[in-house]
């Protein structure tokens, strides 16, 4: 509509100093449709060199054996990236299963009993500055935590690293969920003598559902392809680790960023492997998460 | 208005009312610690790199930040050239990735046809969703070789004794790595979180101001310039310093492409180290008195950041409602 309304003089003919004025405002207008254009189609081709390159990369890298194997010594040739693959589950299940209850208890506070109260306020607060901390110093944090009196790296201390990655951005969708519920609902339900807790739970929480799913599954993006946070908790490990979880456990990041820049051909080509399995997970769960919250919006 | 009722309800002689009340009672308990949990990892974070890094500053005091040392044999260290890293890098990323950004609010909402908004936004969403490793793998396998040659060499060759520019950008080593390099892969990290806070913003402001602008005959760069930017004011500032927040604490896409050189240059040409990238590098190894100093640089990016970061939150929130 915009365009059809000012595109229209353009077309007219005026007196001349009238067309003198409207020329520069044309190329100044001109100007920023093609640079906000222009930047527009620099940003999504980078995202397009990026995704071509790991498709090209990784695709010459997979196998079957990537899958069944696990990660290779020094100087050794062929090996996978299974025992990786596993590990970086299990970190980011452990990171999930902390977080989500956290997580969506922490928005249901905010959404339903502290709503504007000064302790709502700044958890909110706090929970946005969370939600963009360095990944880094969340490893910093667990490092002293639990590493250093724990005695030594741990599956577990990667595992809550994440968890407090993916904390604040399930609370913030949960409480953004919840407040889409419509209040007639909870007054209907509070109505027929429900207490508090219960119309939470059978109201507020089952009209939100998709939406706090789409939040955990944005976690779950989030946190599976973070490094910085597991290298100083996890670390890693070149073979099957300790089921206990205790000691190095391997996982996918940090294997990639050891992998990619290692003299070995057999290495690099894991690490593009690596790369291609998880950026198209990622993808794959921040695409499912936007298409649940388009179809219930 | 619920917990009228529910007083309500309590009040009321009834045989399933105390489990009922109990229940209650711990679900509400349950969200308010899960809500303090929340409070306490902030506090916790900078406990403990206050805790790790108190030794570092006790031992060099305030010259921790001007000294550029780092000499792990004598355990002597100094957190100026990692600091300067991280500002520059941060820095050069805002004047690349905000005008980007920008570009790209205008484009979604202003410019694009509506069946294109969609996969649009989509796409410059994703690039959120990228890891930052992988951010670093493209940097170094792809960015940096074409830099070196389109780029640095070219400009080095260009600077090369001329004051001020040939301090600024001349390298001797035009290996393609650099703080250039990391602040130039940092402004694309941060593309999506400015671009989609600005795309708010615009969104937020009421169509009827826009479309009388248009109506008196504005184009669209009038329309920008003299309704829509007034009308987001400082709250912009506020999105480019969230940008801002994210750039200073990125890690591992930096550590991939910054060179990681630990001495003070005055090119951004040259290879460095930011706070971030140094801690990626060496913690692991790093044994007394270096573990506590690269906990005491970490202690300085929480503050930096923390600042950062607050300041943009205050300054976004200072968005028109209507």
């Amino acid at each position: 509509m915009s365009t059809a309304v000012h595109q229209a003089p353009a077309a007219s003919s005026g007196p001349v100093v009238w067309n003198r004025v409207r020329k520069s405002r044309r190329t100044q207008d001109a100007a920023l449709r093609i640079t906000a254009t222009g930047f527009t189609l620099l940003a999504i081709s980078v995202l397009f060199w990026i995704l071509g390159m790991l498709l090209w990369e990784g695709f010459t890298s997979l196998s079957l054996e990537v899958f069944t194997r696990i990660t290779p010594g020094p100087g050794t040739s062929g090996g996978g990236l299974a025992n990786a693959l596993v590990g970086s589950f299990l970190l980011t299940l452990i990171g999930i299963a902390i977080a989500t209850p956290i997580g969506v208890m922490a928005g249901t506070y905010l959404a339903e009993y502290g709503k504007t109260s000064k302790l709502a306020e700044t958890v909110r607060f706090i929970n946005d500055i969370l939600l963009s901390a360095p990944s880094i110093l969340i490893g910093l944090f667990v490092y002293v935590l639990l590493v250093q009196p724990l005695g030594g790296y741990s599956g577990w201390a990667g595992g809550v690293a994440l968890a407090i990655i993916a904390l604040p951005v399930i609370v913030r969708t949960t409480e953004d969920m919840l407040r889409l519920v419509p209040n007639s609902l909870r007054e209907a339900g509070s109505a027929l003598g429900a207490p508090t807790s219960i119309v939470i739970r059978s109201i507020s929480w089952r009209a939100s559902k998709f939406g706090i799913v789409t939040g955990i599954l944005l976690a779950l993006a989030r946190i599976a392809g973070e490094t910085a946070p597991l290298l100083f908790t996890a670390l890693n490990n070149n073979f099957w680790f300790n089921p206990s979880l205790m000691g190095g456990v391997s996982n996918l990041p940090v294997t990639i960023y050891q992998f990619a820049s290692a003299p070995y051909d057999n290495w690099r080509d894991l690490a593009w492997a690596g790369a291609l399995i998880i950026t198209m997970a990622i993808l794959a769960l921040s695409l499912t998460a936007r298409y649940i919250l388009g179809r219930n919006k | 208005m619920t917990t009228a009722i529910d007083g309500l309800s309590t009040q009321v002689p009834y045989a399933r009312r105390t489990p009922k009340a109990l229940s209650d009672k711990i679900f509400r308990i349950a969200s308010l610690a899960s809500a303090i949990t929340v409070l306490t990892l902030l506090a916790g974070i900078l406990g403990a790199v206050i805790y790790g890094g108190w030794p570092a500053f006790r031992e060099f005091g305030p010259g921790f930040l001007t000294s550029s040392v780092w000499d792990t044999q004598n355990d002597q260290y100094g957190a100026l050239p990692a600091i300067a890293g991280t500002l520059s890098s941060a820095l050069i990323a805002l004047v690349i990735g905000v005008p980007l950004s920008l570009g790209i609010a205008i484009f979604l909402t202003q410019l694009a046809p509506a069946w294109l908004k969609q996969p649009v936004s989509t796409a410059i969403e994703l690039l959120a969703a990228v890891p930052s490793i992988i951010y670093g793998m493209w940097g170094l396998f792809i960015f940096v070789p074409l830099f070196a040659r389109f780029v640095q060499i070219p400009v080095s060759q260009l600077t090369e004794g001329l004051p001020i520019v040939g301090t600024l950008f001349y390298t001797r080593s035009p290996s393609g790595l650099s703080i250039l390099t990391a602040g130039i892969i940092l402004a694309f990290m941060i593309i999506p979180f400015i671009a989609s806070i600005v795309r708010e913003m615009i969104d937020q402001i009421p169509s009827v101001l826009r479309e009388s602008a248009y109506g008196v005959g504005c184009t669209t760069w009038e329309v920008v310039r003299y309704v829509l930017v007034p009308q987001a004011g400082v709250s912009i500032i506020g999105a480019v310093m969230l940008g801002l927040g994210r750039a200073l604490g990125e890690t591992m896409a930096v550590t991939f492409v910054v060179g990681n050189a630990n001495r003070l240059s005055g090119s951004v040409m040259d290879p460095g180290s930011t706070i971030a990238s140094r801690i990626a590098n060496e913690f692991n190894e790093a044994l007394g008195m270096q573990l506590h100093a690269l906990m005491a640089l970490g202690c300085i990016l929480f503050l930096v950041t923390f600042f950062v970061l607050v300041a943009a939150r205050i300054l976004v929130a200072q968005v028109k409602q209507y």
